[in-house]
């Protein structure tokens, strides 16, 4: 075990703010059965691996390139970017994209910002938004949460949200995680609810960061604490520089 | 005794990038291979700098390739679901190009990008996609139609994209190896969509780190990494270190220091430093002069 770093190690350091987004990620995947996993960022990454590792052992994970790989990166699959396109039209995979703007019905924008024609920061593109969420179960990982992310309406819609996703039969957002909680879309309406916090955050906090009002239920949860093996497995084994902690500064 | 026609061998396509570049005109639509900053067929690319040949329509899942032409101004309209260096998220010269109006740009979905080189692969005029209705991929292509199912099934009443072929006028790729005939082979762990950039083009020219003789080819390696077949192949050019500064496992990583150099250097002082040499050859000895400043 390393003395170089000052990341908690074991069990006895409390529960970092990372620690419980690593979880809440974690529990996007549970009870997927044999899907492919697909994390984009290192917390849903961290939170993908200790879901195979623990409650979710059928998950298929990638090396981050062509290659299916299980826990100890021996090579069970062949996965190029050709099959897996048909992976997420065939829908065995559930992906946990970022986004740079996400609304309340959990439209997505990662292509640019201000108006598409001459855009004020042109960002990657759509990239495989649209087709990610017309076919596969698509969650979101906002590391920051703040009004410029959580807005009104996002500029380029880019992976669909529950408003624009009528007769599209495979569309799902199971979830959208971000430092400060949970969310989802089980409303009448489909319109984003908050449905757990981290420990340490408050209701108004998370309304105060949001650029819309967020359904709030009349008891909010709290994202559970991870089992004492869970620690031990994210502090020691997955993530044992403590990179989580760079994504997601305890604030 | 011999037979006549065993002196007859199939057409040598061996060739240099200044000779592919000169085949090509200004206007037409180029295919690029490869994946954001993977095994894109630089030296090509690096080569249409030399040439005056400008107001292309690039077909591209975009990397440095789409950077440097435009940073060039070498673009007139892009198709690309998205243009990254990968371990540098943004491709800056591809910012700088839509912040500032340069190019026109057609914004598809990463799906539907591939099933409009398979159209075009297989002379269809299109193929139905369950991807972009609902998105604003709808908005910025007006352009684009959808189709329902002709049958009487469960999907009856779905909208899909009828996706259009995105015919090529010509392809750039870049392989491991290749024959001198355009059997061209992928080590690494992945194809990308390089075989169908090549089918979809009038005109498919092949870069490699290195051309052998055919039998060579399968001598230590399965055949399925025989991705692409010489009747799609016009040209063949062997261009070592050509997918610089790109990635091509197995025969090197992305050179990540000098990505990051080309990210993070204005254009000008970039290309005069390294592209303004006249030749490949000369780009690859300014390469090598900077990595030794560095060690």
């Amino acid at each position: 075990m390393s003395t170089e770093t000052t990341t908690a190690t074991g069990t006895s350091a409390p529960v970092s703010r990372a620690e419980y987004c690593v979880i809440a990620c974690a529990e996007a995947w549970r009870d997927n059965g044999e899907v492919l996993a697909s994390p984009m960022g290192l917390v849903p990454s961290v939170g993908a691996r200790l879901a195979k590792r623990t409650f979710a052992p059928d998950l298929l994970l990638t090396d981050g390139e062509a290659m299916l790989v299980g826990i100890d990166g021996t090579v069970e699959g062949w996965l190029p970017y050709r099959r897996h396109l048909t992976m997420v039209t065939g829908g065995r995979r559930h992906v946990m994209m970022g986004a740079s703007q996400i609304d309340r019905y959990g439209n997505q924008n990662i292509s640019c910002i201000g108006d598409w024609d001459r855009p004020k920061r042109q960002l990657l593109g759509v990239r495989g938004a649209p087709v990610n969420t017309l076919n596969n179960p698509v969650s979101y990982w906002i590391p920051k949460h703040s009004r410029r992310v959580f807005v009104e309406r996002v500029d380029m819609v880019s992976g669909v949200g529950y408003d624009r996703a009528e007769g599209a039969r495979y569309h799902r957002l199971p979830r959208v995680v971000s430092d400060l909680g949970v969310f989802d879309f089980a409303t009448p309406d489909h319109a984003m609810r908050l449905a757990a916090l981290h420990p340490g955050v408050t209701v108004e906090e998370v309304q105060a960061a949001t650029g819309f009002d967020l359904v709030i239920p009349d008891e909010v949860p709290y994202t559970r604490e991870p089992t004492a093996h869970e620690r031990e497995l994210i502090r020691d084994v997955l993530d044992p520089k403590g990179l989580r902690d760079r994504e997601v500064p305890t604030r | 005794m011999t037979d006549r026609t065993d002196k007859i061998d199939r057409t040598d396509k061996t060739t240099t990038p200044d000779e592919v570049v000169s085949r090509l005109r200004s206007g037409m639509t180029l295919g690029i291979g490869g994946w954001g900053s993977r095994r894109k067929p630089m030296a090509l690319v690096r080569a249409l700098l030399r040439s005056e040949i400008t107001d292309l329509t690039v077909v591209s899942y975009g990397g440095p390739d789409v950077g440097i032409l435009a940073a060039a101004g070498r673009i007139r309209r892009l198709v690309t679901p998205f243009v990254t260096l990968d371990s540098i998220p943004l491709e800056p010269h591809f910012r700088a190009a839509r912040e500032s109006g340069a190019l026109e740009l057609t914004e598809l979905d990463e799906a539907m990008f591939m099933w409009g080189l398979h159209a075009a692969a297989n002379r269809l005029p299109f193929l139905p996609v369950r991807a972009g209705v609902g998105s604003d991929v709808m908005r910025v292509n007006p352009e684009l139609r959808t189709v329902t199912s002709p049958y009487e099934d469960d999907s009856a009443g779905e909208e899909f994209v009828a996706v259009p072929a995105l015919r090529l006028d010509a392809a750039f790729v870049h392989m491991n190896r290749s024959d001198r005939h355009g059997n061209a082979q992928y080590l690494g762990p992945d194809p990308y969509f390089d075989d169908l950039f090549c089918e979809a083009a009038d005109a498919a020219y092949v870069s490699c780190e290195e051309i052998v003789e055919t039998a060579d080819l399968t001598k230590d390696a399965a055949p399925q990494t025989l991705l692409i077949s010489r009747h799609t192949v016009t040209g063949v050019v062997e261009t070592p270190n050509g997918a610089h500064f790109t990635s091509c496992v197995p025969d090197y990583g992305r050179d990540e220091p000098f990505q990051k150099l080309y990210a993070t250097t204005p254009w000008a002082e970039f290309a005069e430093r390294f592209l303004s040499g006249g030749s490949e050859h000369t780009y690859q000895t300014a390469v090598q002069a900077w990595h030794k400043e560095q060690s």
